[in-house]
């Protein structure tokens, strides 16, 4: 079929990136890369060479975990609960305004580059970032922990929440306006019902997420069961310190069943 | 037959939905019950409350302007950053991907192997990055390694359970046409699963990374190094229009891992 | 030469899927294996590369018992044994090179198979063949950019590459269109010939079975009811088999049961 049936036909695998210049360019890049990056980051090997007796102590003090100090261990996982509920509830109900600022659709365009500027920096800092600024600001305790986890939440549902708005079917809302409805009876007939479902599931996701993070936020004073962890890390407590860990992996995991259970039922 | 199964499912959904109007009410009752408890008990003190505004936009004020001098070690913090941030995800890479071979049904080679995996996935997933970080940094000192090794035994977790459900996705076809040309178990592996796989893989590692550079921002406030050691340094010694511009490089450093993820995405996808 | 005795096979506690099927098969014989979804087709040829582990019976295979095999020794049976699927079973991602080539797997080590760095007769072989079925053109382009024709001609070249002593083919045009199921039936009987090769096709089209295959095996509840020659097959016989079945299609398949013989 082809002239140069004769001879004998070679046959190579084409290679991923067809440019040879581009292909050990990357591979150049990236070796140099790792190299740069490995020499110029500084390790403290003499420091690090300790880590395995180190670690053997960590472990050997931690095991077995002490459970004993339930009322100390109780009071911290209440007070995350306490603050990752109360952040969900307020993130979900200011995330709703917000969501509506955000949406192109609905919003005039000065409100929406607000409502954006208000969502980008919520998402851009860690909640571990926020929680040291507001920690700060009002002082070591649950409040700087609601602040945080409230701030985290609009960043996530109300980004969501706008995106979800953006796509609702704009025939009900035209239908509400035909009607004569004005622009807060045209949200809520319009486009609130069309968003209920999925800000439910939104707000079980968020509340499973900040109990995580609210785990989190108390290692730098935000209060909850991250200080207490934090406290006993400190005080060389390992074996406090391994028994709230394994209850912290419990309550996530229970929390994350529950959660997705929620959603399943509801989407 | 058809019909009939689809007249009792109408009879069904109309009794759950009374039910579910009255579950609603009760969830509502929890709801604000649980509000009224959670605010009544918790350890707040609430003057603060009434007065944090005021100490917010205090805090504010004493940011302005940013304190532009210190770029140069930021910067290099920065860059520290983005090195654990790099360093972790390759490393995990190579730890992820056998730990989701043996946690995927149709992969795993028996029972043993598969709560094996399962295990070391859920372990890693459940700790918090910065719990990590602590713990690492009580083993190895403060520094970079501890950073690193955070990141990856979080990261583990998250690479492994994505690319496990992505095994457990493929083509169960081709599989068993090399299985029938009388390959081996690798060969079938990296013949026809590995390929099915890859396109998975690059956009779970490429979100990956992009999580792990905001991850890697606050590894410093527990000593693991990066720009959250210059942060929690700038914080304890009130030198706020430092904090301002270390937020600013790190607003910086997130909109640019975004940035490069999309064009990323956008190249190997 | 394929020797089948008192082949069963029982899923679970299920009724048996097969029942003490007895099957032989000589030369360069293209059987065609006839019978209603469910009858066993598919189960009975998977048991004989073991794709499928059969209950109890013997399969022999030019004197190898393959029953029994395990581990290295059932790979090196499975090498002589090429199958073409109804889904083609291509890796889509990979080129149709890549795809030929697989067939070698069983004969290369794992380190040539990932880097693809194959014997250069494998390479000439494959192109040999990717000639005779007119996809060599082919050769660099993705799997999936091909038509379905084209397709299942790169599967039974794969099996081809593995240098067999029989093809096993189930279903091989069910997901085809009737010009191109002609022209796979067509090049599965000239291959035959062509490699004296015995093979042993599933087949739901009665009219492609009896224009392209020497001889017909008809299967009813796991059970051989029919055993000759093309000209043999009646209406009696097509009776028998597909009789009092409702519903003979599974899947949604297109399949023509009478075809173009009534």
């Amino acid at each position: 079929m082809t002239p140069e049936q004769q001879q004998p036909r070679l046959w190579k695998k084409a290679p991923f990136i067809a440019n040879p210049w581009l292909r050990y360019g990357l591979i150049i890049i990236a070796f140099a890369y790792l190299y740069w990056a490995v020499s110029t980051i500084p390790f403290n090997w003499q420091r690090i060479s300790e880590g395995w007796p180190r670690a053997m102590r960590i472990f050997g003090g931690g095991f077995p975990p002490a459970f004993d100090r339930g009322e100390l261990m109780w009071k911290g996982f209440k007070e995350s609960f306490q603050i990752a509920f109360l952040a969900t509830i307020l993130g979900v109900l200011l995330s709703i305004p917000i969501a509506v600022m955000s949406a192109k659709n609905i919003a005039p365009k000065p409100i929406y580059f607000l409502g954006r500027a208000i969502i980008i920096t919520a998402r851009s800092f860690h909640p571990v970032i926020v929680a040291i600024l507001f920690v700060a600001a009002v002082g070591f305790g649950p409040i700087a922990g609601i602040l945080t986890l409230t701030l985290y939440s609009i960043g996530f549902v109300a980004k969501l929440l706008a995106e979800e708005i953006e796509e609702i079917d704009w025939g009900q809302v035209e239908a509400m306006r035909s009607v004569g409805a004005g622009y807060m009876a045209t949200l809520v007939y319009g486009v609130f019902p069309q968003i209920l479902p999925r800000q439910i599931g939104l707000s079980m996701y968020q509340l499973d997420s900040n109990l995580r993070a609210s785990a989190v936020v108390g290692i730098v004073g935000a209060g909850g069961i991250g200080a207490t962890l934090m406290n006993a890390f400190g005080r060389y407590d390992y074996d406090f310190a391994f028994a709230i860990l394994i209850l912290i992996i419990g309550i996530i995991l229970i929390s994350e069943a529950i959660s997705g259970w929620v959603r399943k039922k509801i989407w | 037959m058809v019909e009939q199964k689809e007249d009792s499912l109408a009879k069904y959904w109309t009794r759950y939905d009374s039910k579910e109007r009255w579950i609603r009410y009760v969830i509502y009752f929890l709801t604000v019950f649980a509000v009224v408890w959670a605010v009544k008990d918790i350890d707040i003190f609430w003057p603060w409350v009434w007065d944090a505004p005021n100490q917010m936009q205090n805090l504010a004020v004493r940011m302005w302007p940013p304190e532009l001098g210190a770029w140069s070690a930021i910067g290099a913090a920065l860059l520290e950053t983005v090195h654990i941030a790099t360093l972790s995800t390759m490393l995990t890479v190579f730890v992820a991907l056998p730990v989701s071979y043996i946690a995927a049904q149709n992969t795993t080679p028996n029972r043993a192997t598969l709560w094996l995996g399962r295990t070391i996935l859920v372990s890693s997933r459940s700790v918090n990055t910065i719990i990590w970080a602590l713990l690492f940094v009580a083993i190895f000192g403060p520094g970079v390694l501890a950073g690193i090794l955070a990141v990856m035994f979080r990261s583990i977790g998250f690479i492994g359970k994505l690319m496990g459900e992505a095994i457990e996705e493929i083509d169960r076809k081709p599989v068993e046409a090399m299985e029938a040309t009388g390959a081996t178990r690798m060969q079938v592996v990296f013949y026809a699963i590995v390929p099915q796989v890859m396109p998975a893989f690059f956009a779970i590692v490429i979100l990956r990374w992009d999580i792990n550079i905001r991850e890697s921002t606050v590894l410093g406030l527990v000593g693991a190094g990066g720009i959250g050691v210059l942060l929690q340094g700038a914080i304890d010694t009130f030198a706020w229009q430092t904090v301002a511009t270390i937020l600013i490089g790190i607003v910086f450093l997130v909109l640019v891992g975004e940035t490069v993820t999309s064009v990323l995405r956008k190249k190997v996808l | 030469m394929l020797e089948i005795s008192n082949l069963v096979k029982r899923y679970g506690k299920d009724d048996a899927v097969l029942k003490g099927l007895n099957l032989s098969v000589t030369g360069s014989e293209v059987v065609s294996i006839v019978g209603a979804s469910g009858a066993g087709k598919s189960t009975m040829l998977r048991c004989i590369n073991r794709l499928v582990e059969p209950t109890s019976g013997s399969i022999t295979l030019n004197g190898l018992e393959l029953t029994q095999l395990r581990g290295a020794a059932l790979r090196k049976a499975r090498r002589k044994i090429g199958m073409v699927f109804q889904g083609f079973n291509l890796i889509d991602r990979l080129s149709v090179m890549e795809n030929v080539l697989a067939g070698r797997l069983g004969y290369v080590s794992l380190f040539q198979a990932v880097s693809r760095r194959y014997p250069q007769e494998d390479i000439e072989r494959a192109f040999y063949l990717m000639d005779r079925v007119g996809i060599a053109h082919y050769a660099n382009k993705r799997a999936d950019e091909l038509s379905g024709g084209e397709r299942q001609r790169v599967g039974v070249v794969r099996a081809l590459m593995q240098n067999p002593e029989i093809l096993l083919a189930d279903e091989p045009t069910a997901s085809l269109d009737p010009k191109t199921s002609e022209q796979i039936m067509v090049l599965l009987q000239g291959l035959a010939s062509e490699m004296s090769l015995p093979v042993l096709i599933n087949i739901h089209n009665v009219a492609q079975a009896k224009a392209y295959t020497d001889r017909i095996v008809g299967l009813r509840h796991g059970q051989m009811i029919f055993d000759g020659g093309p000209s043999d097959f009646n209406s009696d016989a097509l009776d028998a088999i597909y009789g009092g079945i409702e519903n003979p299609d599974d899947d949604g398949q297109d399949i023509s049961v009478s075809g173009g013989v009534a």
